[in-house]
């Protein structure tokens, strides 16, 4: 049964230096067990056609970033994280599709 | 010591009008940003379908990797199959802002919660079907996606740029190796047409039901999610295939398919939509086989992403060494 | 490739409407339609162009038996990043493969397949499809069926670890094609040696359970690695002649390799006797054509569509 492991890789946030002389760039994220197959599973994944030539990854969790406006809303959960853990969102069984 | 004044909360009124003026202004909205608990969940449920479509729509040239008739074909097909697992990726990680882990996209996936793209119930029944896939297929699928990497959730529209450039390339590959086929023997292009004839309906239903009977378009469409109606793209799509059918040289299954001066564009028939919810509602040829293939990788994968898990926890440094061991839950060979 | 139009652009289109342009770099870089496009293929002095022929079959059918192996875990992959991995680790195969056997149709076209003549099937195509089992000269470790994710990452860390070992001195082969093929294929099989080595450590520390199917996975395939080793005729012929290696050569090196990943991991050599099952009749290996039965059934799969069609464009 799936449902009884509930443990899920972390997210991470992936970085590419497109080329050098420029800037690593935000391009996504994936899940990784830990650091090193993070950067093993970046290069397989974001870097497929070489777009890169250098890459940084860290732990969505790691990230401190700033209020999305001035006026913060106080009920913005984790106001502190970029992006936000899982948190179970419920979705009716019954939406529905196309 | 300085005293940070507490921001002052909103009342639901006035966010939902900061909201609603980026969308006006047609602005991004980011995954911290407030927005309406409709909008979140319109956006889950299309992100989903559309990584699990992805995800799905593995299987069915999947499937013909192993049998790919020469070495060159063998690289694209398994480079475009891997694509295919990359946009899931994407998306998923898109979905994963809005609040909803891949786990748990899965399961709703394998528990048949959440739906995909009817067309990959459909199945693959000849190495035409590879060339046809990409350019009907992945060029409707094109139509679609092309204005969503305008949507207005920021990371939605942001894996869709990055999904659109891959797209390119598949689609090429599919018309390219059904022009190849053509040139070939009469076999190949029998094969072609029937491969033609068997997708063209299928296609057209990837657009959804007929404006009238779509409930989600028009908030879809307020909301900046969707950008065009479906029988706009549909109408698009028809337009931009039927000269690539005649330099391909094959004909469309259509009796009605015919250029309507006035309007500039074609007049085509309808497809059969009983058929259509049929199959939307699981009774497609492959529809049992699609989402049991995916349940079986996803459950075997389980104890590797576990071991994975301990590992990097540290606390696996049990050594036994039990050597029965069954290793028959590998990947099946088609 | 033909000029194909999809759409208008509009003002939406930004991210696609220049992708249509140049798509050269997408698949598979500017020579895709011919492996050797602008290659000289030229058998060096003093070599004997069947031995270099059949020597580029040996490591061209290890890649691309393996690489067929590792295809069918495409959608089948415990999650997306290991699916798309071991995806790129079977094109990086089927890459080396299509080279190697162009190589060898380049040097001895007589061990190309015949087909009609008006058949418009390239040659490496012939050599990969329209060969039975004893003709192909791959070794039998992969070539034998899949088993599970712990068995494939035991499989690419031996595989890997040997083949990067012979590909790093065939560098140095006077044979100016197999030289440009050994010194992409060496980035290559680094990392494939490094995702395996690393797998390899993960699974065995990480639950009773992984632990238990990667000792499985290696004593499963434990009766296949002396044969890496085993020095066929034609290797040795190549390897006198400057163009190949002897794999003995580079067994000690292996060797240590993996000693170094079992000892990190924490796993014995396994303890049965190697021989269990790597000769055929008479001593014969996969390198003499000599196969176990998984090998037929692969084939059958892989050739099916392309022999329906021996006159058929691809």
């Amino acid at each position: 049964m799936t449902s009884e492991i509930r443990g899920e890789w972390p997210l991470y946030e992936v970085f590419v230096r497109g080329k050098r002389g420029l800037n690593h760039v935000h391009v996504g994220s994936l899940h990784a067990p830990d650091d090193q197959l993070a950067l093993r599973h970046a290069r397989d994944v974001y870097t497929r056609r070489n777009e890169g030539v250098s890459i940084w990854v860290v732990r969505s969790s790691a990230i401190t970033a700033s209020s999305p406006d001035e006026k913060d809303p106080l009920f913005a959960p984790s106001g502190d994280k970029v992006y936000r853990h899982p948190t179970f969102y419920d979705i009716p069984a019954d939406v529905p599709h196309m | 010591m300085p005293v940070v004044a507490e921001p002052e909360q909103e009342s639901e009124a006035q966010l939902e009008a900061r909201f609603e003026a980026v969308i006006n202004r047609k602005d991004r909205v980011e995954p911290r940003d407030w927005m309406p608990d409709a909008y979140r969940r319109t956006l889950v449920r299309q992100v989903a379908q559309h990584a699990h479509s992805e995800i799905i729509g593995m299987q069915p040239e999947g499937a013909w990797i192993g049998r790919a008739p020469s070495l060159r074909r063998k690289a694209i097909l398994l480079a475009k199959v891997q694509d295919e697992a990359g946009h899931g990726l994407y998306l998923y990680s898109a979905a994963e802002t809005l609040g909803v882990s891949r786990q748990e996209l899965t399961e709703m996936l394998i528990s048949g919660r959440q739906k995909y793209s009817s067309i990959f119930n459909y199945p693959t029944l000849s190495y035409a079907d590879v060339g046809t896939i990409g350019w009907l297929v992945d060029g409707a699928a094109i139509c679609n996606q092309v204005p969503l990497c305008r949507t207005s959730f920021g990371p939605y529209g942001r894996a869709m740029i990055r999904i659109c450039k891959e797209e390119s390339f598949h689609q090429r590959q599919g018309y390219e190796l059904l022009m190849t086929m053509m040139r070939g023997t009469d076999e190949q292009r029998a094969m072609v047409q029937e491969s033609v004839d068997r997708f063209w309906w299928p296609s057209l239903m990837m657009f959804g039901p007929p404006d009238d009977e779509s409930p989600n378009t028009a908030r879809s469409m307020a909301w900046g999610v969707k950008t065009h109606t479906n029988d706009e793209l549909r109408q698009r799509f028809v337009d931009m295939t039927v000269p690539q059918a005649k330099a391909l040289g094959v004909t469309l299954p259509d009796p009605e398919l015919v250029w309507n001066e006035e309007r500039g564009a074609h007049d085509f028939g309808q497809p059969d939509w009983d058929e259509f919810w049929d199959v939307v509602k699981g009774n497609g040829p492959c529809n049992a086989q699609r989402v049991a293939h995916r349940k079986k990788a996803w459950d075997d994968g389980a104890w590797v992403r576990e071991a994975a898990l301990a590992f990097a926890a540290g606390d696996g440094s049990d050594t036994s060494s039990d050597t029965s061991s069954d290793t028959s839950d590998g990947p099946r060979t088609a | 490739m033909p000029d194909v139009r999809t759409h208008e652009p509009d003002d939406h289109d930004n991210a696609y409407a220049g992708l249509l342009v140049n798509d050269a770099h997408w698949a598979f870089g500017t020579d895709f339609e011919d492996p050797l496009a602008g290659v000289d293929t030229t058998v060096p002095d003093g070599v004997d162009p069947a031995t270099l022929a059949t020597y580029c079959l040996m490591l061209g059918d290890d890649a691309l038996v393996l690489s067929q192996r590792l295809a069918e875990w495409c959608s089948n992959a415990p999650d997306l990043e290991e699916d798309i991995a071991l995806s790129n680790i079977a094109l990086d195969l089927l890459g080396q493969a299509r080279l190697l056997l162009a190589r060898a149709a380049a040097a001895d076209g007589s061990q190309v397949p015949t087909l009609p003549d008006s058949s418009p099937v390239p040659d490496e195509d012939r050599l990969a499809f329209f060969r039975d089992a004893p003709q192909f000269r791959n070794v039998r470790l992969a070539e034998v069926p899949g088993g599970d994710f712990a068995q494939t990452v035991v499989r690419i860390l031996l595989f890997s670890s040997w083949r990067l070992a012979l590909l790093d001195r065939l560098n140095q082969s006077r044979d100016a094609v197999l030289a440009a093929v050994a010194a992409k294929a060496v980035k290559e099989l680094t990392y494939h040696r490094d995702f395996a080595g690393r797998w390899f450590l993960t699974l065995a520390r990480g639950t009773d359970e992984s632990r238990r199917r990667l000792v499985a996975g290696l004593d499963a395939l434990w009766p296949f690695w002396t044969e890496l080793f085993e020095t066929h005729d034609v290797e040795r012929a190549a390897a006198r002649s400057g163009v190949g290696v002897d794999p003995a050569d580079v067994a000690a090196d292996v060797e240590a390799v993996l000693d170094q990943v079992l000892a990190a991991s924490g796993v014995e050599r396994p303890a049965q006797p190697p021989h269990a099952a790597d000769h055929g009749r008479d001593g014969r290996t996969g390198r003499d054509g000599e196969h176990t039965e998984a090998l037929t059934a692969l084939l059958a799969e892989m050739q099916v569509v392309a022999r329906a069609h021996p006159g058929g464009q691809w």
